[in-house]
């Protein structure tokens, strides 16, 4: 399995089914991650590149194609064993951060543990290692509300890699913030992407997809652009 | 987990309270009112007990002169003698015959109007009835006329007050008696009767010198005891037919007496105390199920108000059963506390029924495990459906919503 790509997906179709008849949001899209890559997302909205994350983290199944990730074909698990997949493959990074308001940051950095079966103090230990590795070691004991926009997608971050996943899947993380908190944010991706995670990234921000490594660009349901990212590739979202 | 959940109540206080409030007083109201029930329960038992067990009572019979019908023990048909022979019956255990009269009582400078029951030592047993200080008379003693007396405690209270009244001379009627002993208090009969408003003193005495009779050795009333419950319909069956012989009736003739079963009353006066006691428990029960119904609503408004949450979590690897749990925990800890709440509440409300209004209460371990137990059966029945419906909602849905 070590030498099967992270994620492969072959002839991938998704619809939505409405009174008004099903509606194809993606179309034969096939894909191909290897270990250790930095991926970026672009294109426009409605392109389909929301449903295709919801898909990559088994929050959503594919209409027809299939869909391996590290090496498990998704369409044969059942809901736990997708439960454990996104518990302990993949870590999810939201635009809106999605923190459990009510929860200290170091509650909500241990909230993944505690499905994972940790126990309390093992949770607590691992939080304060997590909280330390996005530079906010010393915040453990706040509500969400009471830091930065930044500063909770770093909480977000270290939350998404409470139990060690080997994909993180960013949908639009620096969407909420600011140019300078943004590249903080990035700067933990990249860090992370050295580290050896694979990262995939949905994004409409040019300088943000420049940190990636690859550039993939999505429009009506198809991928129209999969390679290095490069000037012109971004350029070509943008119009 | 718990932690959580304690965090989530925390978060809404007011209406976590409110919520718990439903099931506090529900499970008062069961508490209360099964202690109330059993309280009514636990006095006709006792009345029953004070009145004796396997009880009969054999009344002599009524009498038709001039086509004018009189009552039970209009003429007096029983005798000493058929008390004696009733004894002999192996269905029966004691039989105490009765001659009473009501007269006034004198001691110093108090007197007081009673009822004097001139009995034989058997009367005891068959009432069921101690002697709390000095002595019984004895069979001797009947059989001598003595001039004894046995006293009830509400007598003792009105003639001697707190006096000890053993070995002193009281006067009934104007002749004197020596007071032997005192009866144990035994309270209120079933028809609500003072039973220690009285004087025992032997039949012998009360029917030559106290009241007299034109007929010698006649009672008013024979008390026998069975000496089972299961020997009771024998006894009765005996008893009948051995008056009619002594009595020489002939064979289409009436009885000239009246054998009833006191028992029987009592039991229907228990099943009415039995009956209401449940009926208490099951009304409450209903306030019960209201206090279910307010923890699913909350519950229901809470899985909606955390719809995003729950998809975070979803997101973040938990599954179905993780958010089952969650929320049933949730739904058992409202109906927990406020069940704790409740017992307090109910255990309170009862002593209080008690001291204030003077209601009789008994608090039984049973009906407080019970409340609990239906409470914290209905916090996951009613808990069960939100939860269920929260570890149901589609994750890409529930991360969606604002």
């Amino acid at each position: 399995m070590a030498d099967a790509p992270l994620i492969r997906i072959e002839h991938l179709h998704k619809q939505y089914e409405t009174e008004a008849g099903a509606v194809p949001v993606l179309n034969d899209v096939n894909l191909v991650v290897r270990r250790s890559e930095f991926v970026a997302i672009m294109g426009p909205s409605g392109s389909g590149k929301s449903t295709f994350m919801n898909i990559l983290g088994c929050l959503d199944l594919p209409s027809s194609g299939k869909y391996f990730l590290d090496g498990e074909d998704v369409d044969t698990l059942d809901a736990d064993q997708l439960a454990r997949l996104r518990n302990k493959v993949i870590g999810f990074v939201f635009q809106g951060f999605n923190l459990l308001p009510r929860a200290t940051v170091a509650e909500n950095v241990a909230l993944p543990l505690i499905y994972a079966g940790l126990e309390r103090r093992e949770r607590a230990r691992k939080a304060e290692e997590l909280l330390a590795q996005v530079g906010l070691a010393q915040f453990g004991r706040y509500a969400p509300s009471q830091i930065s926009g930044g500063q909770q997608q770093r909480v977000a971050i270290a939350r998404a890699l409470a139990c060690d996943p080997r994909l993180i899947l960013a949908d639009e993380p620096t969407g909420n913030l600011d140019m300078k908190t943004s590249h903080e944010v990035m700067d933990v991706f990249r860090r992370l992407n050295e580290n050896g995670i694979t990262i995939v990234l949905v994004t409409h921000e040019a300088d943000i997809a420049t940190y990636a490594k690859r550039l993939v660009r999505f429009r009506d349901g198809r991928i129209t652009h999969d390679g290095a990212v490069s000037g012109t590739a971004i350029a070509g979202v943008e119009s | 987990m718990l932690a959580e959940a304690w965090r989530a109540m925390g978060a809404n206080r007011l209406r976590s309270f409110l919520t718990m409030l439903g099931m506090m007083i529900g499970v008062a109201a069961v508490i209360m009112m099964l202690a109330i029930g059993r309280g009514a329960q636990f006095v006709v038992d006792q009345s029953i007990a004070s009145m004796g067990s396997n009880l009969f009572i054999i009344l002599s019979g009524s009498a038709t002169s001039g086509g004018l019908r009189l009552g039970s023990g209009a003429i007096p048909t029983l005798t000493t003698g058929d008390a004696d022979a009733i004894a002999e019956l192996p269905s029966v255990a004691a039989v105490a015959p009765v001659a009473p009269g009501s007269a006034q009582l004198v001691a110093g400078p108090a007197n007081w109007s009673t009822q004097v029951m001139g009995t034989t030592p058997a009367y005891l047993d068959v009432r069921d009835w101690q002697v709390q200080s000095g002595y019984a008379f004895s069979n001797a003693e009947v059989r001598s006329q003595a001039r004894v007396a046995l006293l009830g405690r509400t007598v003792v209270t009105n003639l001697f007050g707190d006096e000890d009244p053993v070995g002193k001379t009281i006067r009934i009627k104007g002749s004197p008696f020596t007071v032997i002993g005192v009866l144990a208090p035994k309270g209120q009969s079933l028809d609500g009767r003072d039973q220690d408003d009285t004087v025992l003193i032997p039949v012998t005495t009360a029917q030559r010198k106290v009241f007299g009779s034109q007929f010698p050795g006649s009672v008013r009333f024979i008390m026998a005891q069975a000496v089972s419950a299961a020997a009771m319909p024998a006894a009765q069956r005996e008893m009948t037919e051995l008056l009619r012989q002594r009595h020489h009736l002939p064979e289409r003739a009436d009885n000239d007496f009246d054998v009833r079963n006191l028992t029987a009353l009592a039991d229907a006066a228990a099943q009415t105390a039995r009956v209401m006691s449940i009926m208490l428990g099951a009304i409450a029960s209903v306030s019960l199920l209201v206090g279910g119904i307010g923890i699913m609503n909350i519950m229901l408004v809470s899985v909606t108000e955390r719809t995003r949450e729950i998809g975070i979590r979803v997101a973040i690897g938990a599954r179905k059963r993780d958010i089952l749990a969650q929320f049933l925990l949730e739904a058992m800890i409202l109906s927990l506390i406020g069940c704790v709440i409740g017992v307090v509440l109910g255990i309170g409300a009862a002593v209080m029924a008690n001291l204030v209004a003077k209601i009789a209460v008994v608090i039984t371990g049973t009906a407080v495990l019970l409340a609990f137990g239906v409470a914290a059966a209905v916090g996951v029945f009613f808990g069960f459906y939100p939860a269920r419906k929260a570890a149901t909602l589609k994750p890409i849905e529930a991360l969606r919503y604002q």
